[in-house]
């Protein structure tokens, strides 16, 4: 029967990193392995370039491993049948992706100059680079925006933000016209979403909520006995909208750190392809 | 109708006496453009009149052509109020005293008598009505539906479905609850109410009405409701006094009870031919055949057959002799001991729905762990039940006459042994909707199955080589207890003695540490709870609970106890289980002050799973929160897989310790969807895949069912252009479900839109790879598991 402890949870699943034992990695540090060996190993002359036998493998296999990651974005939106699992493909895509790094530099044999072929040697280093960006946020913020989302969803969010901004419009209708204003600003100016740089914002400072929250504090300093408990009312429901904003532009700010890097991951790819179309073909035409 | 265009096509004398000023009544009185359907889709119709599935307009305009070129004499506004006389010589009285003579009568008056009228003061004014012909015809008033019943219900709902329309509904019932309706209707009249929808008044009645105001009385006094218009649904006389006064039987005083009738659906008085709903029949299309039918029955043609008899030619085509179908029928009533109390037209319906099958010796019928729930009959031959999982040759026999296949039927958990035919068989195989719906029919076929499975399982849990005659005496004691979610069992500490077999449902065992329960196991259907203490001094040494809605056989424990001194063999097998589950105690009672935060979170986290309805699925979708981006692809997957909807809600749901539950199906071991699927469209898959078929009619019963929110009402979405379309040009929404004002677009461009049907997670049954979600997750985020593996996975002890 049951032993101390039975809720074995998907902790124990495997996720990207781990998939099947590690096999990805495995393979991609067997052919970093080898390339090196092969590399030190061959003798080149007069130096080591792309153009001698084990330039031309590297080359060739890492320009295969290239244009296959590219497929990734096809294999992702295509439900196709079959035994496939996109969990391996990333998989697959993060270890041979970042073996690159050893195979196509020493396929430039330390080559580099002002070049189409460093052109696209960098473009690749780019898209390198920003993979390793995404799967650093792939890997750290998961966890942060389900604990930050706590079970809500973001229509639940925007719909309770709603909700507290209808019952800003009651709590307001006795005050003074002056302080209705206010409310009124922060019902208007507390925007979220918007452009790039306003979604990494989760406290920014045009937020008419906090500027509104700030000045009701500043004016429960000073009140009549008659006018304390409907400010504090105001008070109650600015400060729970600070709180369920801050989740909001939370949760737009993990979504866009979760996407970002794919502005540069995927754009780069295309210009690197081209870069390699150009590269082959100048290499085979003046040789 | 169908009967008097058939008399009028033999040049019969005839006349056909409408109770109004138009034909079929009932579905004149439908709502305005309510699709029709035309069930059971395999029956062919056999009638002068056609009929198919369309709009109540479509098929009342074929019908009064149909009726026109056939040249029925009918004649409107003629009710009948009494039919006295005998077979050859009957004389209907109508209700402006005009007589009629006849020779039969054939009587297809349905269910739908006379409504109820209101008697209170005020009763009389116009702004009453008995019944709601178009409820988008109602805007900006106040509307009092008076009635809990299925049509009042229906109706206040259906003039709150759409909020634009700006009716102020108010429901009001007698009763302080709602007896009568339908399960699903009230839940979705309660959830209008909580969604703030429209109103409901309950133990609330009537005192008097006055232009533009209602007054009723409630507990604590009078209150005076504005009111525009009042419908009242206050049911309808049974045409059960008038059907008896023309001397007619029925089978039972009940009230749902139909007229007692022969093969050739004529009633106790000779000459008086009942048929359609009042027969016992709902769907148009037996009514329609059976006016046909009963016409030729009266034109003398015995032979004929009725209209499903090819369907039974088709399923007895295996049997020798296929053609003798009211020979095979009798074979199955008389061979059969369930069958037995069945009627000749009862058995009929019923066969409709059942399969028969032939089987050689020695071939299998199902095998140990298959999923399956239909009931398999003996009607000849015999078969073998491999007890011992391990050892093929020992075996069991189940004769002929007797039923196998019940616990599965049951429990909804796989089939518990391997079943061959011990000699050249013919089984009847009933599915388990029929087989429900004859146990709740006939009661004695449920205490027979009921009495079988409940030594079946007591046979196959506990094994060691028990016989029928070793267990008789505990049988005779043992008693079905049922249980609510979270009811306890047994309480850790009392004393007591007796053995519990989970029959349906499932339990959670936990254990009292410091104050806190610990989970320390879950019991499926089929285990058994309790044999520690009868073995050990009586006291309980763990509390066991509910997980969900579960049935239990109670079996006393010295009964038990003395079985067990007379076999030395069970009595080992128990002792064995007895000293692992006492180990464990032992080991969780030493080591309790070790316990650390870890178990805390185990256990609670599996408490957390069977809140959430884990306790009930057989495969459940869940996401760990720390590999989940929230890339939506396995909702785009869901959608690309199958006709354009997601099934899942990735986001909704709720989580806990990391572990997300989102919107999505988790295939009940009972899906509560199932109960009350009017076509019968939502079926269980060999694989377990709770699925719906195409005859889904768009009711939401099965909507309104889920506790869980799974399933939908969906259009299903236009085509979308390939994904090369979208990557290269831009052309369509791309992958995942089209946004609504894609759908809008391309949908006015289209022909008629399609209805509304239901739309659950099949668990992407028949697509190679299995589930979408979980191949397209690219982190690895989304898995499947059963409770079994989740919540029993015992890890290995420290």
């Amino acid at each position: 029967m049951a032993s101390r402890s039975t809720a074995s949870g998907p902790r124990s699943q495997q996720n990207f990193m781990s998939h099947r034992g590690y096999l990805y990695f495995k393979i991609a540090f067997a052919l970093c392995l080898l390339a090196v060996i092969a590399y030190f190993a061959s003798d080149p002359t007069p130096v080591a370039n792309g153009g001698t036998v084990v330039g031309y493998a590297l080359g060739t296999i890492s320009l295969l491993i290239i244009v296959w990651l590219s497929f990734l974005g096809v294999r992702k939106r295509l439900m196709t049948s079959g035994k496939w699992s996109l969990r391996g493909w990333t998989s697959a895509h993060v270890y041979l992706g970042l073996s690159l790094i050893i195979l196509a530099t020493l396929h430039t044999g330390f080559q580099f100059g002002w070049n189409i072929h460093t052109l696209a040697y960098v473009l690749m280093m780019l898209v390198i680079l920003s993979g390793a960006w995404g799967l650093y946020a792939y890997l750290s913020l998961p966890i942060k925006m389900a604990q930050n989302r706590d079970s809500m969803t973001e229509q639940e969010m925007l719909v309770e933000l709603d909700a507290l901004d209808k019952n800003l419009g009651k709590a307001a209708l006795p005050l003074r016209k002056e302080w209705v204003d206010i409310v009124e600003m922060t019902i208007r100016q507390s925007k979220i979403g918007g452009s790039i740089l306003s979604r990494f914002r989760r406290n920014p400072s045009s937020c008419g909520t906090a500027k509104g929250l700030a000045a009701f504090k500043r004016i429960q300093t000073n009140l009549s006995d008659k006018d304390v408990d409907l400010v504090a009312d105001v008070v109650a429901i600015l400060e729970r909208k600070k709180a369920i904003l801050y989740r909001i532009r939370s949760h737009i700010r993990y979504r866009a750190l979760l996407e970002v890097w794919l502005s540069i991951h995927i754009p780069v790819t295309f210009a690197l392809i081209l870069a390699l179309v150009a590269h082959v073909f100048s290499v085979f035409y003046y040789w | 109708m169908s009967a008097a265009a058939h008399a009028a096509a033999l040049n019969m004398p005839h006349i056909l006496l409408e109770k109004t000023d138009h034909l079929s009544d009932t579905i004149f009185k439908y709502q305005l453009g309510k699709h029709i359907m035309a069930t059971p889709s395999q029956l062919v119709l056999r009638s002068d009149v056609g009929f198919d599935a369309g709009t109540r307009e479509n098929t009342l305009e074929m019908w009064q052509s149909a009726v026109d070129t056939a040249g029925v004499n009918i004649r409107y506004n003629s009710e009948v109020t009494a039919i006295t006389g005998a077979k050859g010589d009957f004389k209907l009285t109508l209700g402006d005293g005009t007589e009629i003579l006849a020779e039969n009568v054939i009587m297809a008056i349905g269910t739908q008598g006379n409504p109820n009228r209101m008697r209170e003061p005020g009763g009389d004014l116009p702004f009453i009505q008995y019944q709601l012909d178009d409820p988008k015809a109602h805007f900006d008033k106040n509307i009092i539906v008076i009635g809990g019943g299925d049509a009042g219900i229906e109706n206040a709902l259906g003039l709150c479905a759409d909020a634009d329309q700006g009716n102020r509904v108010t429901l009001l019932q007698r009763a302080p609850d709602f007896p009568r309706a339908k399960d699903a209707n009230v839940k979705a009249l309660l959830s209008a109410r909580d969604q703030g929808r429209m109103d409901v008044m309950t133990s609330t009645s009537t005192v008097k009405v006055e232009p533009g105001w209602i007054t009723v009385s409630v507990n604590d006094g009078e209150e005076r409701l504005r009111c525009d218009r009042i419908i009242a649904r206050i049911g309808s006389a049974p045409p059960r006094r008038f059907v008896e006064g023309c001397g007619i039987e029925f089978s039972s005083p009940d009230r749902e009870a139909f007229p007692v009738l022969s093969s050739q659906f004529e009633a106790t008085t000779e000459g008086i031919y009942v048929i359609g709903a009042l027969a016992g029949y709902p769907l148009i299309k037996h009514c329609m055949n059976q006016g046909y039918d009963v016409i030729e029955f009266i034109n003398g043609n015995d032979e004929l057959k009725p209209a499903d008899e090819v369907l039974f030619v088709e399923k007895f085509k295996k049997l020798p002799n296929p053609n003798d179908v009211s020979g095979w029928l009798n074979t199955f009533r008389e061979s059969i001991s369930i069958f037995n109390p069945l009627s000749e037209l009862q058995i009929r319906e019923f066969m409709l729905d059942s399969d028969v099958k032939m089987f050689r010796p020695g071939q299998k019928i199902f095998e140990r762990n298959d999923i399956g729930t239909s009931l398999f009959t003996i009607s000849k031959g015999s078969v073998e039940v491999e007890v011992d999982p391990n050892d093929p040759s020992k075996t069991v026999r189940i004769e002929q006459g007797s039923i196998f296949g019940e616990i599965g039927l049951i429990s909804g958990r796989r089939r518990g042994a391997t079943i061959r035919a011990a000699e050249s068989c013919i089984l009847v195989e009933v599915p388990r909707s029929a087989a429900r719906k004859l146990m709740s029919t006939v009661p004695a076929v449920k205490t027979e199955i009921d009495k079988i499975a409940t030594e079946r399982s007591l046979l196959q849990i506990f094994g060691s080589g028990l016989t029928p005659a070793d267990v008789n005496d505990v049988l005779q004691t043992a008693e079905i207890m049922s249980l609510k979610s979270g009811d306890v069992l047994i309480n850790e500490g009392e004393t007591s003695r007796d053995i519990f077999i989970i029959r349906y449902g499932s339990m959670v065992v936990e254990k009292l540490i410091g104050g806190k329960p610990v989970f320390l196991n879950y019991l499926p259907a089929g285990s058994y709870v309790g044999e520690i203490a009868l073995l050990d001094n009586g006291q309980r040494t763990a509390t066991v609970k509910a997980a969900i809605k579960s049935e239990i056989i109670k079996l006393n424990g010295d009964l038990f106890e003395a079985l067990l001194n007379r076999n030395e063999r069970l009595k080992a097998k128990l002792e064995d289980k007895f000293r692992e589950r006492r180990n464990l105690n032992a080991h969780i009672e030493a080591q309790k002050a070790s316990f650390n935060s870890v178990v805390d979170l185990n256990s609670s986290v599996a408490n957390f799973l069977v809140e959430q309805g884990l306790g009930e699925a057989t495969d459940a979708l869940l996401i760990d929160e720390t590999m989940c981006v929230g890339c939506d692809n396995c909702e785009r997957a869901c959608a690309d897989s199958h006709e354009g909807i997601s099934r899942l809600d990735r986001e909704a749901g709720v989580s806990f310790a990391n572990i997300h539950v989102p919107t999505s199906c988790r295939h009940c071991e009972h899906p509560h969807c199932m109960s009350d699927c009017p076509p019968d469209a939502i079926r269980r898959a060999p694989h377990g895949e709770v699925y719906i078929n195409d005859s889904c009619i768009g009711c939401g019963n099965c909507q309104r069912n889920c506790p869980y929110g799974v399933i939908q009402m969906e259009k299903v979405p236009p085509r979308k252009p390939n994904l090369l379309n979208w990557l290269l040009f831009g052309t369509g929404p791309g992958p995942g479900q089209p946004d609504a004002e894609w759908i809008k677009g391309k949908a006015s461009s289209d022909k008629a839109a399609a209805p509304k049907k239901a739309v659950k997670c099949d668990m992407c049954m028949g697509i190679d790879g299995g589930p979408a979600c979980v191949r397209a997750c690219p982190t690895g985020a989304a898995v499947r598991v059963s409770p079994e593996q989740y919540l029993t996975a015992a890890k290995a002890k420290d």
